[in-house]
């Protein structure tokens, strides 16, 4: 249990270590990944501005702009990597090691981490300092813990999705691509989804999504200057998306897996 | 059906081949044994683990080289994807390094340790392969068309290196697929040659060339690309035959195994009556793939050919 437990955490280190020396080989990735949500961020901070919006809304995009790079990294870096392993060939060697396969996706995870916090931060620096968002954060460990729960029930998520990829490939390519732009608007990354100008249906629907629980109360807490006290809720409501997320992602990991054995697609490329 | 119907058992410490054309069942066999693919129907043990109940205890005591795979991460250096592979297995920092350091060394490129995957010429990407599948020390190494696009130095060079790593270092057992005769002759303790998901034969390279011993094999080379040869197929006394067509020299190379040198006369006065140019006659001692011949009545080459037109 001990050496197991010992071989996985070397497994999850050497990935997040392979994850984070890939970005910092190819730097230009940070350009394109910094500059391009700053544009989308102004445009609608401006649009704001433009309909003299509270100033809490500018507020709102910034927050939702860095949390939505992580989602971007959710899908894009963690859901799809089995696939691009699997494309790429490598994806054979992981399946013939002994390391469990959550061990390698939490690596991913983890590197994904690293280098998007370093997108989320650069954006949420531009946007305080360009944009002059005045934060109001009276509770910071409540903030810290928000984060961090959208962040371990964003990553669970992604390898539920991950378990998918590595299956169904192109399909599954599609249903990303299906999930980017409603998950972006559903969880309200650049206006509050508890507003009164959101239809009821939406606001059902984005409850569905763990982002936007993350968001509403980071928002609640960093620019709103609110506590535990109004959003506990939000936080139930992440341990609850966790508590569920993470045992799906297991067993659906491990489903995906013994069908790819039992129908002969598990290292099966280009399909 | 990929597999039917194979039984065989493999020794501790043996080179084993499974000898086969394209889609004779070889991959999805080396597939079942190392935990890639569940069998539909029977068992499989390896290294006294079944496949479908133990998968985890296999992983720790297997590795599997496949020929023509990516090694690794094209952004990282040789030495880094190594150490990456290592961490998969548990091994320390200290003694990854120390067994990387052995490996290139061994397997002759110590020089390319800072050199990017991405870079490697596809010989050198296949040392780094085997390195990769040697770092964990695996009790069974499966081999999966080791050389496949290999020149011929670098695949003589890879071969002798598992030799020693089994034979003389008694460090596994490994378990080969190749379609190459040679490689299976110069390296295997004993070869099953497999066609169409069943074993059709196992033994020894000697003992199964042996075997022939009652037959003649004969090469001719005919100098014609067009020629019809099927008579053969029709002809008492003919136990198989390959033929290899050549555009840049108009020449047919047939090899031919006969009961006796009467039949093969015989072949003979029908390639003259077709007015064809025999350009050369020689008898040859027995390979592997007239093995093959004797069994199927026709080389791996003409059975891809089939596939491929089927």
């Amino acid at each position: 249990m001990r050496e197991e437990l010992a071989l996985n955490l070397r497994a999850t280190y050497a990935r997040l270590w392979v994850r984070i020396k890939g970005g910092n080989r190819e730097p230009e990735w940070l350009i394109a990944e910094m500059i391009i949500p700053i544009l989308t961020l102004s445009a609608y901070i401006y649009m704001y501005k433009m309909v003299n919006a509270p100033p809490e809304f500018s507020g709102f995009v910034i927050i939702g702009g860095t949390m939505i790079a992580f989602w971007s990294n959710v899908l894009w870096n963690m859901s799809a990597q089995f696939y691009w392993e699997k494309e790429t060939g490598t994806l054979e060697a992981y399946f013939v090691a002994p390391v469990s396969r959550m061990a390698i996706l939490l690596g991913m995870a983890l590197g994904g981490i690293v280098n998007t916090t370093l997108r989320a931060i650069s954006i949420l620096v531009v946007g305080l300092l360009v944009f002059q968002v005045p934060l109001m954060i009276y509770e910071p460990l409540t903030a810290l813990l928000i984060f961090f729960l959208t962040l371990i029930a964003l990553y669970a998520l992604g390898m539920l999705f991950a378990s998918l990829f590595m299956m169904y490939g192109r399909e599954a390519w599609h249903t990303a691509n299906l999930l980017q732009e409603p998950v972006q608007f559903l969880s309200g990354s650049y206006f509050p989804i508890g507003g009164p100008a959101v239809p009821y249906v939406v606001q059902l629907l984005s409850s569905l999504i763990p982002l936007s629980f993350g968001l509403d109360g980071i928002r609640r807490v960093v620019i709103l200057g609110e506590g535990i006290a109004n959003t506990w809720l939000n936080v139930v409501a992440l341990v609850i998306f966790i508590l569920i997320l993470l045992p799906l992602a297991k067993a659906a990991l491990n489903y995906m897996e013994n069908l790819g054995k039992k129908e002969g697609r598990l290292t099966l490329r280009w399909q | 059906m990929a597999l039917d119907k194979v039984t065989i058992s493999i020794e501790e410490g043996e080179i084993f081949g499974l000898l086969g054309p394209n889609g004779a069942g070889k991959t999805t066999l080396i597939k079942i044994l190392t935990t890639l693919l569940l069998p539909t129907s029977g068992e499989a043990y390896v290294g006294g683990f079944n496949v479908a109940s133990e998968p985890n205890k296999i992983r720790r005591v297997i590795s599997l080289v496949s020929g023509g795979e990516t090694p690794g991460y094209g952004i990282l250096s040789t030495s880094e994807n190594l150490w990456f592979f290592s961490q998969l297995y548990g091994l320390s920092s200290s003694a990854a390094k120390e067994k990387i350091s052995q490996l290139v060394k061994d397997l002759e490129f110590e020089e390319y340790g800072k050199t990017r995957m991405s870079k490697l010429s596809t010989g050198y990407k296949q040392r780094l392969n085997f390195a990769r599948g040697l770092l964990s020390d695996p009790r069974i190494l499966f081999l999966d068309e080791p050389t496949l696009g290999l020149d011929v130095l670098t695949s003589k060079k890879l071969r002798s290196y598992i030799v020693d790593w089994t034979k003389r270092e008694r460090k596994g057992t490994v378990l080969l697929t190749t379609h190459y005769m040679a490689e299976a002759d110069e390296m295997c303790d004993r070869v099953a040659i497999i066609d169409h998901g069943r074993i059709l034969v196992c033994d020894s390279p000697l003992k199964l060339k042996e075997k022939l011993r009652e037959n003649v094999i004969m090469k001719v080379e005919v100098s014609s690309v067009q020629a019809d040869f099927s008579f053969m197929e029709r002809m008492a006394g003919v136990v198989g035959s390959t033929q290899t067509r050549s555009i840049q020299t108009n020449t047919t190379s047939l090899k031919v195994m006969v009961k006796d040198e009467d039949v093969f006369s015989k072949i003979l006065s029908r390639l003259e009556q077709q007015k064809l140019r025999i350009s050369a006659v020689n008898k040859a001692e027995p390979t592997l793939e007239d093995v093959y011949i004797s069994l199927c009545g026709r080389g791996f080459e003409d059975q891809a050919e089939a596939t491929a037109n089927a």
